[in-house]
């Protein structure tokens, strides 16, 4: 089921939180709403479930081509799972699971014989068999949240809206969840919409990224396209660490201080123009003395931390700012830089942007 | 077999001191004035005991307090319920002027109350004059005359539990608020309606609107989100408010003897009873008929209590 939404506004009393927003959802993906608290991502997930309404008169929602903007939440055959599960306590992990076909009118409840096999169904699934007779406080939050998830997979939604579901869990649970989440998601193929402000559970989960700020979508492509080819400056910012460097553009020549290019960077712009630099920390290497005929940028090793996946290196450069550097462990052992010591630093990718376009 | 620990160990300290005081404390506030009360009333013989407390009119003003009261507790579980929804969910302004008036009756002399109720509800008050008007009506006697067989009917049955369903609806559609039953009624709901909404706001405020959320994204309509989502969660609250209102309500006095009229066998409550037991100076008589109230009250209270633990299974779970 594709999820066609074109032109949605929303705003609260004077608070905007979506402006003139247009996304096509492909039917079956997994898509993941990005952005800072705020963006208008979780307004736009609950618009599409029809627990809120879009500004009158603002565009429209199609599911699978049909309009379904004055229908009810309960008649559009979304399931939606909360950030904070909102399980119904009183109730059983069995109950809480069978609670969307118990309220169906009794023409199309299906059997309590056959509400007990698609509990049980369900929770295979979720690989949670034998907990039916638990309560919600009983459990763990990552076991909630699949309750949660069961719950609302039960009534068979045509499409799966999740509201930051991994959002009240602690890391090493959100990391299992997400993954398995992933290969739930390959196993049954619903079309899921989830929404998160943690850009590394997007790239690792969702087929496509719709990267929002401020209520409307900065960007939308696969986690490849989104990461390595941002397409502003909010972008590339906000998907993953980055150096940041203020300059100005003169005749396309790029003046960012004593900030070093390489052929490689993307210089583009037109003239005059104030603009920023943005180097990744993994795209930055450290050299002992500067190569001939090459830019490089002198700086003062001030921090080593080498616990973890990559070695991060704080350096200071001339004019006192403070830059972020992240080798590879093999490289970390031929530098072996030390605080205090000089370095020189060489840029092997960056993008800028021109101010005007962006932030 | 588990055995029980009392000490449990904790940030604040003192749980000798505490359970001592605690002990202490109720005793002499509360046990030592009511075995008092039964020390007097030991003074009588059984024989003597059973006959003071199982009169005929006395049994009739069991019958009154207890039907009464309970008739009022569910009022007030019914109105009270949705006027702490209308004060915790929604903003709107005077609301926290309406909260305040919530207050009102337990801040009045209830003397006060029963004056005030007896003012507009008597034949000559506000309401009451209406209600006059109404009895005189033709529309009251065409109402009768298409009512009349089954108000033979309940007329026919009018004995024991059913004579509050007939004093409440009177078979001659005759609508009487001062000085009847629907009086009693009146005042003992005016003076329990707090306790209702004091106890169900704060289990209101911390139902998550997520719950509804989650109820009506699985399909389930207002009714159904309220009777399966909604009420369960608020159950127990609600029967505490219920409690404490009903409670409150069998041991009202001040108001009550204003605006039921007092008639023996049929406006006269318990707590009068025992009153003018007293202003008889036959004081073992009046402690019998308390420690009879009391031990129904506790009964009804105990009972109630049970109620919520068992419905609160998940908590404990």
């Amino acid at each position: 089921m594709s999820i066609e939404i074109s032109r949605i506004s929303k705003t609260f009393g004077k608070f905007t939180a979506l402006r003139d927003v247009s996304l096509l959802v492909p039917d079956g993906e997994l898509v993941a709403l990005l952005g800072p608290s705020g963006s208008g991502k979780t307004t736009l997930l609950r618009i599409i479930s029809g627990l809120e309404q879009a500004d009158e008169g603002s565009g429209a929602i199609k599911f699978h081509g049909n309009d379904v903007g004055g229908s009810a939440v309960g008649e559009r055959g979304v399931g939606f799972v909360f950030q904070h599960y909102a399980l119904f306590k009183h109730m059983t992990v069995f109950e809480n699971i069978a609670f969307g076909l118990r309220v169906r009118p009794r023409a199309t409840r299906p059997t309590n014989a056959k509400i007990a096999d698609r509990v049980r169904e369900l929770l295979r699934l979720i690989q949670l068999e034998g907990l039916e007779k638990r309560y919600p406080t009983q459990l763990s939050g990552g076991q909630r949240q699949r309750i949660a998830l069961a719950r609302a997979l039960a009534v068979e939604p045509r499409v799966l809206l999740l509201d930051e579901p991994f959002g009240a869990l602690d890391a090493q649970v959100r990391q299992e969840l997400r993954r398995w989440l992933r290969r739930l998601h390959d196993e049954i193929h619903v079309t899921s919409v989830f929404v998160t402000h943690d850009q590394e559970e997007a790239l690792e989960v969702a087929d496509r990224i719709v990267v929002m700020n401020q209520g409307r979508i900065e960007q939308q492509g696969t986690p490849d396209e989104v990461f390595h080819q941002p397409a502003n400056a909010f972008v590339m910012n906000f998907l993953g660490q980055v150096n940041l460097f203020h300059g100005r553009v003169e005749e396309g020549k790029a003046d960012f201080g004593n900030v070093a290019l390489s052929p490689a960077a993307n210089t583009g712009g037109t003239g005059g123009q104030k603009a920023s630099l943005f180097v990744r920390p993994h795209d930055l290497d450290i050299r002992k003395t500067p190569e001939e005929g090459k830019p490089a940028m002198p700086a003062t090793v001030r921090r080593v931390q080498s616990a973890g996946p990559v070695v991060r290196v704080e350096l200071e450069d001339a004019l006192g700012r403070s830059i972020q550097v992240h080798l590879p462990h093999e490289r970390h052992r031929l530098l072996k830089p030390v605080p205090g010591e000089g370095v020189f630093l060489v840029v092997k990718d960056a993008r800028m942007f021109v101010d005007d376009f962006s932030i | 077999m588990k055995k029980i620990r009392f000490k449990q160990h904790s940030v604040m300290p003192g749980f000798g001191l505490t359970m001592g005081y605690t002990l202490f404390y109720l005793s002499l506030i509360v046990l030592i004035p009511l075995s008092a009360l039964v020390f007097k009333t030991a003074t009588l013989t059984w024989a003597r005991f059973w006959e003071v407390t199982t009169s005929e009119r006395v049994m009739a003003s069991y019958r009154l307090t207890f039907g009464t009261a309970l008739l009022g507790a569910v009022v007030n579980a019914f109105f009270g319920f949705i006027v702490a929804w209308c004060l915790v969910r929604y903003r709107f302004p005077g609301r926290r002027i309406m909260d305040a008036l919530v207050d009102l009756p337990f801040a009045l002399p209830t003397a006060v109350s029963g004056i005030a109720l007896t003012a507009i509800y008597a034949p000559n008050g506000w309401v009451g004059e209406h209600l006059e008007k109404w009895n005189a009506s033709g529309l009251r006697g065409s109402l009768e005359a298409w009512y009349a067989p089954v108000a033979g009917w309940v007329r026919g049955d009018n004995t024991g539990w059913s004579s509050y369903a007939t004093g409440l609806v009177p078979p001659d559609l005759e609508i009487k608020a001062a000085y009847s039953q629907l009086g009693i009624i009146i005042a003992m709901t005016f003076i329990g309606l707090p306790f209702v909404v004091r106890t169900l706001q704060p289990a209101i405020q911390e139902l998550e609107a997520e719950l509804e959320d989650a109820a009506a994204s699985l399909g389930a309509d207002r009714w159904q989100t309220f009777r399966r989502v909604i009420m369960p969660v608020l159950f127990p609250a609600l029967l505490t408010g219920f409690g404490l209102s009903f409670a409150r309500a069998v041991g009202e006095y001040g108001s009550i003897v204003f605006i039921s009229g007092n008639m023996p066998m049929k406006t006269e409550v318990t707590p009068l009873l025992i009153v003018a037991k007293l202003e008889e100076y036959d004081y073992a008589g009046a402690t019998a008929i308390a420690v009879v109230m009391l031990v129904a009250s506790f009964v009804i209270l105990f009972a109630i209590n049970l109620i919520q633990w068992w419905t609160g299974a998940h908590k404990r779970a």
